[in-house]
């Protein structure tokens, strides 16, 4: 078998519109995911809840099961955006029959290419005893292996049966050895076992009268928590040999998850979620307009704060809260030219790199990922900047807080103009707007914290003045007051909802659900542990994935 | 363990093996009218449900009179010259009752749904498609023109239908290898797709044992993946199987189906084109019968170049002109999505079927989330169908209701199309009421 480990891809997804698609459907343009179900399967105190694999972690096991060089054809059924993270949608969403036919699709594409004349040796650990026929030993030897590593565990000797009937079969009437295994492999990858992460809750063998997940589940709830992807050889390991059922066994294997380099996955998935960065591939700007922002551009806009994230939290074990007020970036060539910002990619040693390490200068007011083209341009309409849409985001997103909607029959009798030479800008419109009393209770919620961003137009370049008036930037959040996006970044950072708010994020993006009410206690507890940590993300994942509570069934 | 069930050994042709007929099945199976089969079976129904949200401007696209040969206000003025196929009402509405109403979600709710906030009830084209879908190689189709995967279509909560964004990837599903001739005097089964067929059949025999290791919340959805399956066997099955002739079924090859994904007005007519040609393919092919086409969105951000608002917040934000009384530019783009209307109509008028066209065995029913998106209203909405669904309808005619519920166009386009079913929608928005001058 080839190594287990693949080397990562360029392009990791090749079905990044696919994500795209999330997006529309998730933001609640049509009813999506119902309350009411929510409540039911909490109710249910169901801690082992099935989750749908998202696109990125089905790439990333086909890449590391198979090899890096395997491609996925096709696009996946989007998963809906529940409680502020896909994560926590893919427990609760199941599949159309489009969305079948789809994985369908993809699964015939990977045994496909898995299977084909370059891969079945690298891949089928033995020959066939005549490639024109059936050869049950050597099928067994694939199925068990690969299946292992497809459904997250050992097969069970039905399942191995079935998988093994079908390859003979059809090995046997398609008089090819490798049309038997390439049925058998495409069938495995439309299972539900191993479409859906499905977990297994047992007696509790540390904490008597309580139940948690079996060692398999709870490597696999590791694997994915920490790299995205699925349990490596060393973590079956340890589920094998009971070692992750024990506190040392299980700190240990956090510690190595931890120390891997494949935690940037992890953190890159994870920020992706919370941030709604799926989204980002919908977004178009206007090209008259906003000529600089290119697809490029706004691919390279994402990986920006991807990589500012990752190397702040990641490589520098980093405090969370520094994220909103550091001057420390990544720019490409592209950005550079939309930030105004000379970016000189000529390494010392003659090797052009995409990608240099840039520092803002002291005082600048792009400090902080709020005001990355990323965020900003998310955030925005496609013509214009959109202080509300901004501040709904950040406390949406970055706070946890939920702003209502807008209501229905509105009156819009104050209607913004963008042409009235009265209301030059943003927020000159916007205050004429709110003066409509049902407007302005939430208008007040959003756009102090928005207008801080006006400098930043909805492509993300920098502007001093909107229709030649100058734009004012001051505010209050939570009584608390800023003059500009720097200063902002600070105040945010130090709010009491942003660290909460992560701790809760990142907690439900392992549970695949929010904590339940009875977990009360250890969310104030871990909330506890990152401050006393310093706000070290790395020491919280490690926190998170150390406690009983995680492997928990929430009915305890 | 059998995974080879009986089907494929009734079949026994793993290796694939040709049906000969022996005489030319346009000549033997088809009335010399070419729009039913020989003994007398019509030609099936088909159903598209076609959503824009923002509708339109209230007093602006009404016909000013009632029944025949009335007239369209100016924003629907593009459907003038095919007003013969179209049946229109006016003054229904959306009741709400205790629920919240949210802007631009409850009026697809009500219309598609029956109901708002009901999440479970699947919308109308998925009740059709279990009735006139279950014998199509696809049981429906659902796409989506500006570039998302939104789709106004789902059988429930959890299974929300997608739509497809790319009429190449339609194409290729429609069109390219999986595709058998409905005309073609041979027929040979693939024998990968026996295979699978089989495969598939043995993985639903299982179904016991999967839920016996599930937890009891997740018993639902896993119920719903082997729904999912089944239709996917369905599938499998119907390609195993000689194809009922179609008489005007042509495959659309050699055209280009590649399009330039975008929001921007023309990018969505462009795929919408796309997909309208497709669609009447696929159904005058038996492909499909149940298509949902979502144009842009209900909360839609179309645009047009160099302008910093969308259509959406064109509604909003754009005064009223004080002389004509209405918003210009959100005219503007409301008689872009009468004329995209018109072009749907068009590409089904286009195949020709005996004496008429794919139109006259089709329902089109146009729906949209308000009856005036200045002000989010969920009264008076726009409500559209065309064609004459296998005979079933009369077209041309207007109807002026008075404050019903929306509903009864639901019941009445399923009711048109076949569907045993008396009476529709939940809660104040449940009606018997068909609407009997559009029956024929």
């Amino acid at each position: 078998m080839k190594s287990f480990r693949s080397p990562r891809r360029a392009a990791l997804l090749a079905g990044a519109a696919v994500i795209a698609a999330t997006t529309a459907f998730a933001v609640a343009n049509f009813p999506s995911v119902n309350a009411a179900q929510e409540v039911t399967s909490a109710a249910a105190g169901d801690n082992a809840r099935m989750r749908r694999l998202t696109p990125e972690q089905y790439q990333r096991i086909v890449n590391d099961v198979f090899g890096g060089d395997i491609e996925i054809r096709g696009r996946f059924e989007p998963i809906p955006r529940v409680s502020g993270l896909l994560e926590v949608g893919s427990g609760q969403v199941a599949l159309t029959a489009a969305g079948f036919r789809q994985y369908y699709s993809i699964a015939q594409g990977v045994a496909a290419q898995a299977l084909d004349a370059t891969h079945r040796d690298i891949l089928v650990p033995c020959k066939p005893a005549t490639p024109t026929g059936a050869d049950a030993a050597c099928a067994q030897q694939f199925l068990s292996k690969i299946g292992e590593l497809l459904y997250r565990r050992p097969l069970f000797p039905d399942e191995l049966a079935k998988q093994m009937d079908i390859a003979t079969k059809a090995a046997t009437s398609m008089k090819d050895f490798y049309a038997g295994l390439t049925l058998s492999l495409e069938s495995m990858l439309v299972q539900p076992q191993f479409l859906y992460r499905q977990e297994t809750v047992v007696a509790s063998k540390t904490m008597p009268g309580t139940s948690e997940l079996d060692a398999y589940s709870k490597a696999t709830r590791l694997s994915f928590f920490f790299w995205d992807s699925t349990p490596d050889r060393l973590l079956f390991e340890a589920a094998r040999d009971g070692s992750l059922d024990t506190p040392a066994g299980l700190k240990k294997q956090v510690d190595r998850l931890v120390a891997s380099p494949r935690l940037e996955d992890g953190m890159r998935a994870f920020f992706t979620d919370m941030l709604n960065f799926d989204q980002l591939d919908l977004v178009a700007k206007d090209a008259t307009l906003y000529p600089n922002f290119t697809r490029e551009a706004s691919d390279d806009a994402r990986e920006q704060t991807l990589r500012t994230i990752s190397h702040h939290l990641v490589n520098q074990n980093g405090d969370y809260r520094e994220l909103f007020t550091t001057r420390k970036t990544f720019l490409t060539p592209m950005l550079g030219s939309l930030y105004r910002v000379a970016v000189v990619n000529d390494k010392p040693n003659g090797y052009p790199q995409k990608w240099s390490a840039y520092e803002y200068p002291e005082g600048d007011q792009r400090v902080g990922i709020l005001t990355h083209a990323s965020f900003v341009s998310l955030h925005s309409h496609p013509g214009r900047t959109s202080p509300t849409l901004r501040g709904k985001a950040m406390r949406e997103v970055i706070l946890c807080q939920r702003v209502p909607d807008p209501p229905p029959n509105v009156n819009f009798t104050v209607l913004q103009d963008t042409t009235n030479p009265l209301y030059k800008t943003a927020r000159e419109r916007l205050n004429a707007h709110a003066t409509e009393a049902m407007c302005t209770g939430c208008h007040k919620i959003t756009d102090p914290i928005g207008l801080a961003l006006e400098h930043f137009d909805t492509d993300g370049s920098y502007r001093q003045s909107e229709n030649g008036a100058s734009i004012d930037t001051n505010g209050m959040i939570d009584g608390k007051a800023f003059s500009n996006s720097s200063s902002l970044g600070q105040v945010v950072g130090q709010l009491p909802a942003a660290t909460s708010c992560l701790v809760n994020r990142l907690t439900a993006y392992g549970l695949g659900r929010d904590a339940s009410r009875s977990q009360a206690g250890w969310t104030k507890q871990l909330q506890g542990s990152f401050a006393q940590n310093g706000y070290r993300v790395t020491d919280l994942m490690k926190t998170i994935a150390g406690s009983p509570e995680f492997f928990q069934s929430a009915a305890n | 363990m059998s995974t080879f069930n009986r089907r494929t050994v009734l079949r026994g042709m793993l290796g694939g093996s040709a049906i000969s007929v022996a005489l030319p099945l346009l000549d033997c199976f088809l009335d010399s009218n070419g729009d039913a089969l020989a003994d007398g079976t019509p030609l099936p129904k088909t159903f598209v449900s076609w959503f824009q949200g923002l509708g339109f401007q209230p007093t602006f696209w009404e016909p000013k009179t009632v029944g025949a040969n009335y007239t369209f206000g100016r924003e629907l003025r593009a459907l003038q010259p095919i007003q013969s196929k179209v049946n229109i009402v006016s003054g229904l509405k959306v009741f709400v009752d205790s629920h919240a109403a949210n802007a631009h979600i409850s009026g697809p709710q009500g219309c598609l749904q029956g109901g708002l906030e009901h999440p479970n009830l699947p919308t109308i084209d998925q009740i059709v498609a279990d009735s006139i879908g279950t014998r199509t190689r696809y049981r429906s189709i659902e796409v989506s023109c500006d570039g998302s995967q939104q789709a106004f279509s789902r059988r429930s909560a959890t299974a929300v239908n997608p739509g497809q964004p790319s009429p190449a990837a339609l194409y290729a599903d429609m069109f390219g290898g999986g595709f058998k001739d409905p005309n073609a005097a041979e027929f040979t089964p693939d024998p990968w797709t026996m295979a699978r067929a089989s495969v598939l059949s043995g993985v639903k025999d299982d179904r016991e044992t999967y839920m016996k290791r599930v937890g009891a919340s997740d018993r639902a959805r896993l119920d719903e993946y082997f729904t999912a399956l089944r239709s996917m066997e369905n599938n499998l099955q119907v390609q195993l199987e000689k194809p009922a002739p179609m008489p005007s079924c042509s495959n659309p090859k050699g055209n280009s189906f590649e399009t330039p994904q975008g929001l921007l007005v023309e990018e969505v007519r462009q795929t919408h084109r796309l997909f309208a040609q497709l669609l009447a393919h696929a159904m005058s092919c038996g492909q499909t019968n149940v298509a949902s086409v979502n144009l842009a969105g209900s909360l839609s951000n179309m645009r047009r170049l160099g302008a910093q608002q969308t259509f959406h917040m064109y509604t909003h934000e754009e005064q009223l002109d004080p002389v004509l009384g209405y918003q210009k530019d959100v005219e503007w783009f409301s008689n872009q999505v009468a004329e995209t209307l018109v072009e749907f109509v068009r590409a089904f008028e286009s195949i020709k079927e005996g004496k008429g066209t794919l139109l006259d065995r089709s329902l089109i029913l146009y729906s949209t989330d308000t009856g005036y998106s200045r002000t989010h209203s969920l009264e008076n909405l726009p409500l559209i169908m065309i064609g004459n669904a296998g005979g079933a309808f009369k077209t041309g005619v207007h109807v002026k209701a008075s404050g019903d519920s929306i509903t009864r166009v639901g019941l009445t386009a399923m009711q048109a199309l076949g569907v045993p079913v008396g009476s529709w929608g939940v809660e104040s928005n449940n009606t018997s009421k068909t609407i009997t001058e559009f029956l024929a």
